[in-house]
């Protein structure tokens, strides 16, 4: 029997409130989610959820005049949102690097693809300019860039969406990280090079050994890449677990509305999520209650008052909702069915 | 890049041409007499008509033009009606002057201009971004003759600091840099700073704001760079517009210092432009004009060169 790893990041209790406007907006609600060293948690939910939100308080990127932070927030146990300027500094892009939806806004227009990984690697480590481009192309190899030397003179806007996206994983793990954000690293790009991006990124993955959270609109996606699956709501994490249990037998309504319009077989498709009837609530205006009880056929007025604490319903499996009840009824009455 | 720079500078040519073209026509269509100023009011017919073969009035217009042209190319403007000297000696010379003073102006405007825009644009919304802000306005409305003679008021006749008017000991030709003749220049240069001081820092703070507001600043934080290294990025990306903005500032104070020069008594164009056109004095009038908008296109040109070397966004083909 092996003792338990304490896990590379461990969320606790992380709210972020935005207080620029004129009502604080909630977009992050009391999340938890610990990621073990090697593990790739998937992090799914409509647009607007929070997840990009979730993912940006790991490098504290939110401006911090209009942004509170609560909660913890442990990178191989130290509290990030308790961290000196200089720590954070030597964090970001070292311990954790981070992967952005779309290379082109992500990555400065006038400074070369070269030039960038170049100031990273000389952010982090004393090597020469020399040195640095050495690694630089290396990396540019270990991405499959064609004719990396040349490429590595390229501005951003001179490659294709596909050959930045792999220069932006190259800039990621040009100082070895341990834990890599990611997201939505494919959405911006074409079908197939979405696929060639996602099998790229999971090679890497295996071979460093990457924690990764990876955020992502397309359960395909998930379900191709992850251990686990963690879907979110409004800000919270209604749901999470290993892949097989969470869209086996998912038991959140929500989680459960997002599987039930999709066709079977984990396909990499492009799909988005599919539609659930009715919106998300306004997070500078959240109900007391299940934050998606007005859209829930379940919901009764239990759900209306007062927020489901998290349930554990399977091993590693844990569902924020008063209704799993009928969610695991329903679920036993397909099984006999089918 | 050095084609494109040979072809920028072709491209450049018949520009040239139809301003020459257009400096021509504007002095030559205004209404007036050419010889007023130098014929006695009972000259006669005779003496007028000798004068007119003199200085070429006679020909048809389209001759008169390649005849200054051709010797314009060379060097040559003519010669003064009013004072015989040849133009081109007295032209260069006040230009001279007075791109001394306008790049001094502008060199001040576009210091404190890029200050007071990158403490707006970084503390937007903010009680130092609104003051910075309502100094650039007030900077681009003020009347600048206005503030020449406030600033004469304030330095000169009360507090006796700087010279009101002048160029220096031994006039514009002795000039030197040393405090002696520098003292001259701070007053007119100081109060022909402020409006491209002004248009700069709201460039510059909109710039930075927008700047800021990108995702790859975002990027940059995540890379782990410190607040200074990221700040060295938003300096590259600013650097290729505020430099445009600076060039152009240039060139309008090269030929909208008419006003102040006269106030400081400022030995360039602007006094030269006076007299010319006070004394329909052609040649010079002409002269002063061609020349002033040859700097203009030229700077121009050099404008869109230093962006594109900076920005690598410009096609460069
Ligand atoms: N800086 C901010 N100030 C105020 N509100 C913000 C800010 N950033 C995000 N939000 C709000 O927080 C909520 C969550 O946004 P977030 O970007 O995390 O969504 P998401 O789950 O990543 O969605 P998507 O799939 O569209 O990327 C949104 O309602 C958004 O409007
Ligand atoms: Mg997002």
């Amino acid at each position: 029997m092996t003792i338990k790893e304490r896990p590379i990041l461990e969320i606790k209790n992380l709210s972020v409130t935005f207080t620029a406007g004129r009502k604080p907006v909630r977009a992050v609600d009391g999340v938890d989610l610990s990621v073990a060293r090697g593990e790739v948690v998937a992090l799914l939910g409509e647009s607007g959820s929070g997840k990009s939100v979730t993912l940006r308080t790991i490098l504290r990127l939110h401006n911090e005049r209009r942004t509170k932070m609560e909660g913890s927030l442990l990178v191989r146990g130290s509290d990030v949102l308790k961290m000196k300027t200089r720590e954070l500094g030597d964090l970001r892009g070292r311990t954790v690097s981070m992967i952005f939806q779309e290379p082109m806004l992500a990555m400065d227009p006038v400074y070369s693809v070269g030039q960038q990984i170049i100031e990273v690697i000389r952010k982090h480590e004393p090597v020469s300019y020399e040195e640095a481009r050495k690694r630089a192309l290396h990396l540019f190899e270990r991405v499959r860039i064609p004719s990396p030397e040349r490429r590595l003179d390229a501005y951003p806007h001179e490659m294709s969406g596909g050959m930045r996206q792999r220069a932006m994983i190259a800039l990621a793990l040009a100082c070895k990280p341990e834990i890599l954000l990611a997201d939505e690293p494919t959405t911006a790009l074409d079908a197939t090079v979405q696929v060639q991006i996602l099998l790229l990124l999971r090679e890497l993955q295996h071979e460093l050994g990457l924690s990764v959270i990876f955020v992502t609109h397309d359960i395909g996606v998930a379900v191709e890449v992850a251990d686990r699956i963690a879907v979110m709501y409004a800000g919270r994490i209604v749901e999470i677990g290993p892949v097989r249990s969470v869209i086996r037998t998912p038991r959140h309504p929500y989680t459960r509305g997002l599987l039930s319009t999709r066709g079977h077989g984990g396909r990499l498709s492009g799909k988005r999520l599919p539609a659930i009837p009715g919106s998300p609530p306004d997070l500078a205006n959240l109900p007391p209650g299940c934050a998606f009880a007005p859209r829930c056929a379940l919901a009764d007025d239990r759900c209306r008052a007062q927020a489901p604490s998290p349930t554990t319903v399977d091993e590693g499996h844990v569902v924020r909702c008063l209704r799993t009840d009928a969610t695991t009824q329903s679920l036993a009455a397909a099984d006999v069915s089918a | 890049m050095l084609i494109y720079i040979a072809k920028r500078i072709v491209y450049t040519l018949p520009i040239m041409l139809g301003v020459t073209l257009v400096c021509f026509a504007l002095v030559h269509l205004a209404p007036g007499d050419p010889l007023i100023a130098v014929l006695p009011p009972d000259a006669s017919e005779q003496m007028k008509q000798q004068l007119m073969v003199l200085y070429g009035f006679d020909r048809p217009y389209h001759e008169q033009f390649l005849r200054w042209i051709w010797r314009a190319v060379q060097g040559d403007l003519g010669g003064s009606i009013a004072t015989n000297r040849p133009v081109a000696t007295e032209v260069f010379k006040a230009v001279g002057n007075t791109l001394m003073l306008s790049a001094v102006a502008t060199f001040i405007g576009f210091a404190l201009g890029t200050f007071f825009g990158f403490v707006a644009g970084y503390f937007r919304d903010t009680v130092i971004d609104k003051s910075a802000s309502f100094l650039s306005v007030v900077g681009v409305s003020v009347p600048h003759y206005w503030l020449g003679m406030v600033l004469v008021i304030i330095f000169s006749a009360t507090l006796g600091w700087l010279p009101a008017t002048g160029a220096g000991p031994g006039g514009s030709d002795a000039w030197a840099w040393d405090w002696a003749h520098v003292r001259h220049i701070v007053l007119p240069a100081i109060t022909m700073s402020v409006i491209p001081m002004g248009i700069i820092a709201r460039t510059v703070r909109a710039l930075v704001a927008e700047i800021l507001s990108q995702e790859f600043i975002a990027g940059l934080r995540a890379k782990g760079l410190s607040e200074f290294g990221v700040f060295k990025h938003v300096v590259k990306n600013t650097a290729p517009t505020a430099l445009a903005v600076m060039g152009i500032q240039l060139g309008y104070l090269l030929g909208g210092s008419i006003l102040i020069e006269t106030v400081f008594s400022w030995p360039g164009t602007g006094g030269l432009l006076n007299a010319a056109i006070f004394q329909r004095d052609l040649p010079l009038l002409q002269g002063t004009i061609l020349v002033l908008a040859m700097f203009f296109v030229i700077l121009n040109l050099i404008v869109d060169v230093v962006q594109t070397l900076l920005d690598p966004r410009i096609q460069r083909s």
